[in-house]
């Protein structure tokens, strides 16, 4: 997992990364200058889709944290990562809306109005629902491959994401269902340069809190040490007494549960649809490849950045929007093939 | 880390040869050249000829993954850019059917040169994924780009006449064509594994330090793989373009990348005759399941898991170390 | 080995085999397709309602002829239609595919019927090409397209004020010419267009962006050109984030169903253009009442009421050429032209030349909930635009069919 390995009193300057980034500064202030591309923007518009950037990078951010601690621990892939942000997002909507799923399954089977649990209870419990159910996954099925190439992790989690997808798309249609956001939160906020539905600033509070939550558990905690040394070293782990594989089968739960709590939080944005996790995945692919695999600090600075660019790209030029990341992915591959926070392979 | 246990070890020397198959290769092929002349008089053409172009995809993926060790999860971009060639050259300059098939086949090499180039400096899970990220990239490219017409796909698009003579309306004159092509780049496949430049592939593959301290510069082997990988998907695509006279970003999807993964993993990572297993029945499921929703994704979903679990040596595979034959 | 490949291809060869000899079999049976979405964005609009009214005018026709009704989801991709379309014209005879909503599968199936010489009646798209460029000797197009659309309710914004627009559009066919078409009446009524977002379609959902730049752009007018759940999800966000202070919506194709999502809450006083609306009259709510008997607790929508009609109007025409050439699309389709149209949900009417199915269409607002007294009342009618000023005029229909 993460590693700041800078010996005691060398100070490497990194030469290659400061000259690309000055070679970039120097460009840009030559456009400007030279007439022939203007940066200037209507400022609001420049902090309204820096804002929306933002909020979308906190989603990145905490999908690629749980796709790095999964990483990190089982060194897999796990391609159902989409798929079960998707469940966490569906299981709040049917904590919301029992009757709706209850009533597909036997016609007129209702529940009394106090267990239609509504958005704050969800935020806690679909997490642990979806968590629970990843803990089932890894004991009956992904364990199974530890033995085997790594890629055959990426294939099962890539079969497991189409049979989740697969069947809400059977039983929910792919266009969606509306959730609505708490009453808490519903209203803009005037910032001044836009209107910000409160829901979206707390939806960044909210991501930022748990990667921060979640760093400090595995940096700081004794818990965190321990599943640290057990990916360097399992077997010595295990003969101190420590009960590696319970500790395995948690960290994938762990992650898992992050990417439900991320689902929830998506729910009222993108409407709850069988579709949202495929979306997300494969940036978040790109977003893990540029950070790093298996660093838990690399994964929160790239997916915020990232969530950042992109809204800069909507700014001046929308229709890359979807494929800057992308972009950014390919010139970090040959300038630092490790990624930005990873240890040379 | 590249893949070593995906695929069965090559027997040595075999005294029957024909074609550089082993006997009961060559008995496999006579059948699929026999089912492939008799099928079209009694199952509807049309899908016998979507059966192929995604036999022939399938075919041009396991040559990476089969005998190079290389899961490139991205190999949609190809087969839809070449989709996508194919039909806009047939449409706009009305070129005959071979040359926009070709046109199509070299531009997925194109691509193939240069995502492959930017993809091999990385092994294993870092190369698939970030082959995944590429084609994703072509994705979004091709969706915005105005001579794909994004999401109405290039349509009405012509068969035309091949060489310009033989004209391609009738679905009996197309299917002919289209399994000549399967054919033709079926051995062309067997033969680039055949050779002496397959040998090495091999041997990069069962061990890459070993392959490098002997003098061959294996990056440069890999890439002409998957450039080779990449050019056959393209024609593959190119083909299907003009069978259903349509090109839609269906083929550029993530979705179909994972297809032809599944196709290659049921049928038999690195035997010959494993993908176009693999594809049949593939291709028939989709078909037969078609009116019922996403149960398809559910069953591809199913397949996967249980390859992965229990069978990782596909059907081909699986029957091919039963009966100690080569596949 | 060999007899496993063998096995496996037969059976692979059974499916389509046995189908068609079915076909062959009951050659006199008369095959109806409804193509549609029914999982996706427009699942609502047509799905399951349109495949229901289709086969309510089939069982209320009688007429003595055997007449079969399938139904499949093309998924919003125009490869998947071809494939359906074809299938069911190779394998299973069918006479007449009808609804096909995205325009970009319209077209896709436009083709395949123009090759195949079959009737196609096309309630559910809007792009006005099918009756223009791609018009075909067998393709008939009812309910509405983006000229209707863009007169109605393009031409009432700008009358109401509205002159300055920015588009948030659907970025594929359907999406780009009511762009256009909505432009061209707004700068020939003297407004201007400030700007344009277009989003791929399908799959987003989060509109944030987009209206973003519309608040900055300082227009008058937030004209939203796609439909279904993409409307849905628009509005509800505009309203999130305050748009709706500063600017006027006009949803450019709106249906009853999209209302009823977002509630009156939300919806009221928006514009929209139909041409059919259930509690119009007594004939329609006689046609809604027996549509309720299959699908009950949701009213017709245009393309509904259209698919309806169309097949009315279909089976009216092959009962007068006889039933042998139901699947000569050209022979029917001629027919169709030359009878005039009259049912319960649309009224009288004609098919023109270059197959457009011509009728009123009617600009409504969506009443607020103090005005709504009854369930699905949520219509009044503002403008009625006479069938002969509705539409695009046949000259400039741009269709080879219609001699100059």
């Amino acid at each position: 997992m993460s590693a700041t390995t800078a010996t005691a009193n060398t100070v490497r300057l990194p030469v290659r990364g400061i000259a690309a980034v000055a070679v970039v500064v120097a460009a840009a202030v030559g456009l400007q200058l030279s007439g022939s591309f203007t940066f200037y923007r209507p400022m609001p518009l420049l902090l309204g889709q820096l804002s929306l950037g933002l909020i979308n990078g906190a989603f990145y951010a905490l999908l690629s944290l749980g796709l790095a601690v999964i990483f990190g621990m089982l060194n897999i892939i796990n391609f159902a990562h989409g798929a079960v942000f998707m469940l966490g997002a569906f299981t709040a909507w049917g904590m919301a809306t029992p009757n709706t799923w209850l009533g597909m399954i036997q016609p007129g089977l209702q529940v009394p109005d106090w267990l239609q649990l509504g958005y704050w209870p969800a935020l806690i419990i679909a997490p642990l629902i979806v968590g629970a159910f990843g803990y089932l996954l890894e004991k009956t099925v992904i364990s199974r491959l530890y033995k085997l190439d790594h890629l055959y992790g990426l294939l099962l989690t890539f079969g497991l994401a189409l049979i989740f997808e697969g069947l809400a798309r059977n039983a929910f249609g792919s266009s969606g269902m509306p959730y609505r956001i708490p009453a808490a939160l519903s209203g803009p906020v005037d910032l001044g340069f836009m209107f910000m539905p409160k829901y979206r600033l707390w939806v960044v509070v909210a991501a930022g809190g748990m990667c921060l939550i979640t760093w400090l558990l595995i940096e700081k905690t004794q818990l965190g040490a321990r599943l640290r040394a057990a990916t360097e070293n399992p077997g010595l782990v295990q003969a101190f007494g420590v009960n590696v594989p319970r500790m395995i089968s948690l960290t994938y739960a762990g992650g898992v549960a992050l990417a439900a709590f991320a689902g929830v939080l998506a729910a009222p944005i993108y409407s709850v649809n069988p579709n949202m996790g495929s979306s997300f995945i494969i940036t978040v692919f790109a977003v893990v490849v540029i950070g790093g695999m298996g660093s838990i600090l690399g994964s929160i600075v790239t997916g915020f950045g990232l969530g950042i660019v992109e809204g800069l790209t909507k700014v001046y030029y929308p229709q890359f929007s979807a494929t800057v990341i992308f972009l950014v992915m390919v010139i970090v591959l040959l300038v630092r093939p490790a990624g930005l926070f990873g240890k040379a392979a | 880390m590249s893949v070593t246990t995906l695929a069965p070890t090559a027997a040595p020397a075999r005294p029957f040869d024909f074609l550089g198959f082993s006997s009961a290769q060559a008995w496999a092929f006579l059948v699929l050249v026999g089912l492939i002349i008799a099928c079209p008089w009694v199952i509807y053409p049309v899908f016998l000829m979507k059966l192929l172009c995604f036999a022939l995809f399938a075919c041009a993926f396991n040559l990476l993954i089969g005998y190079v060790g290389l899961m490139s999860f991205g190999h949609a971009a190809y087969f839809g850019i070449g989709s996508y060639v194919t039909a806009w050259t047939a449409k706009t300059w009305g070129l005959t059917p071979e040359l926009a098939i070709l046109l199509g086949g070299f531009t997925g090499a194109l691509l193939g040169l240069a995502f492959g180039w930017l993809a091999i400096r990385r092994q294993g899970i870092y190369f698939a994924m970030i082959t995944l990220a590429l084609a994703q990239m072509s994705y979004f490219f091709c969706l915005q780009a105005p001579f794909t017409g994004g999401e109405d796909g290039i349509q009405q698009v012509p068969r035309g006449a091949l060489f310009g003579i033989f004209s391609l309306r009738t679905d009996m004159a197309m299917y002919a064509v289209v399994a000549g092509v399967f054919l033709i780049c079926f051995l062309l496949i067997h033969r680039i594994v055949h050779s002496p430049f397959g040998q090495i592939l091999k041997a990069i593959r069962e061990n890459e330090p070993r392959a490098t301290s002997l003098g061959y510069r294996t990056d440069d082997y890999k890439l002409m793989a998957f450039v080779l990988s990449t050019f056959v998907a393209g024609i593959a695509g190119g083909t299907k373009a003009l069978v259903f006279g349509i090109a839609t970003l269906t083929d550029v999807n993530y979705a179909m990348s994972g297809e032809v993964v599944l196709m290659n993993l049921l049928g038999g990572m690195g035997t010959i005759f494993g993908p176009v297993v693999g594809a049949g029945i593939i291709v028939w499921t989709e078909s037969a399941l078609a009116g019922a929703g996403s149960w398809v994704t559910v069953t591809q979903g199913v397949i996967f898991v249980a390859c992965v679990l229990a069978f990782r040596r596909g059907i081909i595979g699986e029957i091919a170390a039963k009966l100690r034959i080569i596949l | 080995m060999t007899l496993n490949r063998r096995t496996l291809l037969a059976a692979a060869a059974a499916t389509p085999v046995l189908a068609g000899r079915r076909a062959r079999a009951q050659a006199s049976t008369i095959r109806i397709g409804v193509l549609n979405d029914q999982t996706g964005p427009y699942r609502d609009i047509g799905g399951q309602l349109t495949v229901n009214a289709v086969k309510q005018a089939v069982a209320e026709f009688g007429g003595g002829m055997q007449v079969e009704v399938l139904a499949a989801d093309h998924q919003n991709k125009p490869d998947i239609g071809v494939g359906i379309a074809r299938q069911w014209i190779d394998q299973d005879g069918v006479a007449l595919i009808v609804d096909v909503p995205t325009s970009s599968v319209a077209l896709a199936v436009n083709n395949v019927v123009r090759e195949k010489n079959r009737a196609y009646v096309n309630t559910g798209a809007a792009t006005s090409d099918l009756t223009g460029s791609q018009c075909t000797p067998s393709t008939i197009h009812w309910s509405y397209d983006t000229y209707m659309l863009a007169h109605s309710t393009g031409g009432a914004m700008v009358a109401a004020g509205g002159d300055s627009w920015y588009f948030v559009t659907a970025d594929y066919v359907f999406g780009q010419q009511l762009q256009r078409d909505t432009t061209k009446f707004v700068t020939q009524a003297g407004g201007k267009v400030a700007g344009a977002s277009l989003y791929p379609f399908p799959g987003t959902t989060d509109f944030s962006s987009f209206l973003l730049s519309a608040q900055n752009s300082g227009a008058k007018v937030l004209g939203l050109c796609n439909a279904g759940a993409d409307t849905v999800n628009s509005i509800k966000q505009a309203n999130e984030f305050g748009l709706t202070r500063k600017m006027k919506v006009a949803a450019m194709l709106m249906f009853i169903g999209d209302v009823h999502g977002l509630g009156l809450e939300a919806a009221q006083g928006l514009y929209l253009t139909e041409s059919f609306y259930w509690d119009m009259n007594d004939r329609t709510r006689a046609f809604t009442k027996r549509f309720q008997t299959r699908m009950p607790g949701i009213v017709p929508n245009m393309t509904n009421a259209g698919g309806y009609s169309g097949t009315l109007h279909f089976l009216k025409a092959v009962q007068a050429l006889g039933a042998g050439r139901a699947t000569d699309g050209a022979a029917v389709v001629a027919q169709m032209k030359a009878m005039p149209t009259d049912d319960d949900a649309y009224g009288p009417g004609i098919i023109r030349a270059d197959g457009l199915a011509l009728f009123p269409s009617y600009l409504f607002e969506i009443k607020t909930p103090a005005e709504s007294k009854y369930p699905w009342d949520y219509y009044k009618q503002i403008i009625a635009t006479p069938a002969d000023k509705a539409w695009k005029p046949l000259a400039e229909s741009g269709c080879a069919l219609v001699k100059a």
